[in-house]
């Protein structure tokens, strides 16, 4: 069982010193979890701490390949507002 | 004990500036205490005629944040882009460090260090805190600041307080956690995401107490607000009364910078930033006597150089590394230039001294004379010496019977960039004076026959008689002209819808 960093992420560094495991190290492209180290910080703490500072929408998965933060869960903007104001933006 | 050492700190940096303060005729610091001018007189971020000769830089070591703002975006750090939160390339503490000494052997007039990011400092507590203890050691006489959203502050205090650190920007945005809820989505507390309303009232009460314990530690402290409309610009003003009654020495009102491109809440929400009237008149009210911060630029948290200028890109790591920099011998330069701005200040102090007699003169020839905007064309130096064309953004200076006053600064689109961009330069010059409305001159060292004409349809007189004088004086100047030949009618009904609209 091991949480998963994907390309979204941005490389803030706010999970690196909040993990117990000492399981998330800097990488390229972008920083990445130790799946034998990741314990889903089970025995410390009630959520696991890299999904409950990351900034970024879907950057981490949990076990199952699924977002731990799914769109429009951080930033309260509706996924269908993002999506029509990114189009616009690429009609200019 | 820290607050000893506070205390040496004042009596050392009170050279120069000795009489009544160091502004121009507005005088911004002349109400302070003495012991809080002399540690923000040559601070360009906190005075307005500093900024014109002293430069600041930040360094961009704290990445990580344990909150959100609607107005911030983690993802975007575009080299084109000035606003805080933003940056090109995130240091180590030692890179840092090799970077401010490189920056501070170059530019002699630096005289201040900020970290301020490009996530929240006392979230990198060992980061930011490494790197000031490096430079405490290595350049005693640059100042250090932070910046903070204060929800770590109460935790990080008493280390603050170990480091040569005098003064610190909380950014505070309410005091009400309904309004709270609007501006933070989420926090990082106590190892939990917590969302909406209560994590809003962490947060107020965080910063509230952070605030209290570093004026209880004699640390300056300065508080930021960004202007929402809609959201939180009719509370500002509370904001301002609690934060002054805890110890604050200046509140400073900066808008909301919003664009759906940055991919912020607000950008993409369509979240308006104020008008230039609404963030005066808020800033008004909010500064009382505190009118300090109108020049500040909302740097990124990686600028280098004068306010308003980022010479970043002289100063890239990879440039560091190879500089071969003596660390005494440039100490020993920047006090020797620093005590050259100080003795040319002074001078210039004594000639506007004589400008503010002949200003009292115009106020008897002509009583009650409306006051009137002027925007101003300068690269520095307290000087207008910038070609119309050549301005990314003009001073703001109201003119009125009694005092010549900085409001404020206006960014806009180079006119002359010169090549192929020309052919668009009438819908730039048509911005320019889009953003230029409720002004009534433009002073510049020189300007084009085009801009000139399209100006002076527009109800805006160039003027380009004054190059090379100082701001105020040519700015009361023009006044004077004014009044003289009847342009500026006695206040009078309607008159004030005219200076509305700025």
């Amino acid at each position: 069982m091991a949480l998963q960093i994907v390309e979204t992420c941005v490389n803030c560094w706010a999970c690196e010193p909040v993990c117990p495991s000492k399981a998330i190290f800097e990488a390229s492209p972008h920083f990445r979890i130790d799946a034998k180290k990741c314990t889903e910080c089970e025995g410390d703490h009630a959520d696991a701490q890299c999904a409950s500072i990351c900034p970024i929408e879907g950057a981490i998965l949990d076990a199952f390949g699924e977002a731990m933060n799914p769109p429009g869960s951080l930033t309260g903007i509706p996924p269908e507002r993002m999506a029509a104001a990114m189009a616009e933006i690429q009609a200019r | 004990m820290e607050l000893t050492v506070l205390n040496d700190d004042k009596q050392d940096s009170s050279a120069g500036c000795s009489s009544s303060g160091c502004g121009g005729s507005a005088d911004q610091l002349s109400h302070l205490p003495e012991h809080i001018r002399a540690k923000v007189h040559n601070h360009p971020c906190y005075s307005e005629e500093a900024h014109h000769h002293y430069a600041r830089m930040h360094v961009a070591v704290a990445p990580a944040c344990n909150i959100q703002c609607h107005y911030c975006n983690r993802k975007y750090d575009c080299a084109n882009e000035s606003r805080p939160g933003v940056v090109s390339e995130l240091l180590t503490p030692d890179q840092a460090v090799k970077k401010v000494m490189a920056v501070a052997a170059n530019i002699p007039q630096m005289t201040v260090l900020g970290i301020a990011g490009p996530g929240d400092p006392l979230a990198n507590p060992e980061r930011t805190f490494e790197t000031f203890r490096q430079l405490t050691d290595k350049a005693p006489d640059i100042k250090l600041c932070v910046s903070t959203n204060g929800l770590a502050l109460p935790a990080q205090v008493e280390e603050l307080c170990k480091h040569n650190i005098d003064h610190v920007t909380i950014t505070i945005n309410c005091v009400d956690p309904e309004i709270g809820a609007q501006i933070y989505p989420w926090i990082f507390w106590n190892n939990r995401r917590i969302k909406g309303r209560k994590g809003a009232e962490i947060l107020i009460e965080q910063q509230q107490k952070g605030l209290e314990m570093l004026t209880e530690r004699g640390i300056l402290v300065k508080v930021n607000s960004v202007m929402i409309p809609g959201v939180n610009d009719t509370h500002l003003e509370e904001v301002s009364k609690v934060v002054k009654a805890k110890g604050a020495f200046l509140h400073n009102v900066m808008p909301l910078i919003a664009e759906a491109e940055h991919g912020t809440f607000f950008g993409v929400m369509g979240q308006r930033g104020p008008t230039h009237d609404e963030l005066q008149k808020l800033q008004d009210a909010c500064a009382g006597d505190m009118n300090m911060m109108r020049h500040c630029r909302q740097c990124r948290a990686d600028a280098v150089g004068m306010l308003g200028e980022d010479r970043g890109d002289e100063f890239t790591m990879d440039k560091v590394e190879t500089m071969e920099i003596d660390y005494a011998e440039a100490m020993r330069a920047r006090a020797e230039y620093q005590a050259t701005i100080e003795a040319n200040l002074e001078a210039q102090q004594k000639q506007s001294g004589e400008r503010l007699v002949a200003l009292s003169s115009i106020k008897r020839a002509k009583k009650e004379t409306r006051p009137v905007l002027m925007a101003v064309a300068t690269s520095g130096g307290g000087v207008i010496n910038q070609h119309f064309g050549h301005a990314k953004e003009f001073l703001v200076y109201e003119a009125s019977a009694t005092d010549v006053r900085f409001i404020g600064h206006r960014k806009v689109d180079l006119y002359c960039s010169g090549g192929d961009t020309c052919g668009d330069a009438e819908t730039t010059l048509e911005k320019i004076i889009a953003t230029l409305q409720g002004c009534e001159a433009v002073l510049c060292s020189k300007i084009g026959y085009e801009p000139w004409e399209m100006l002076e349809s527009a109800g805006i007189q160039p003027n380009g008689e004054h190059a090379m004088e100082a701001i105020e004086d040519a700015v009361a100047a023009v006044y004077a002209e004014m009044v003289e030949k009847g342009l500026v009618a006695p206040l009078a009904v309607g008159s004030v819808s005219l200076q509305a609209g700025a």
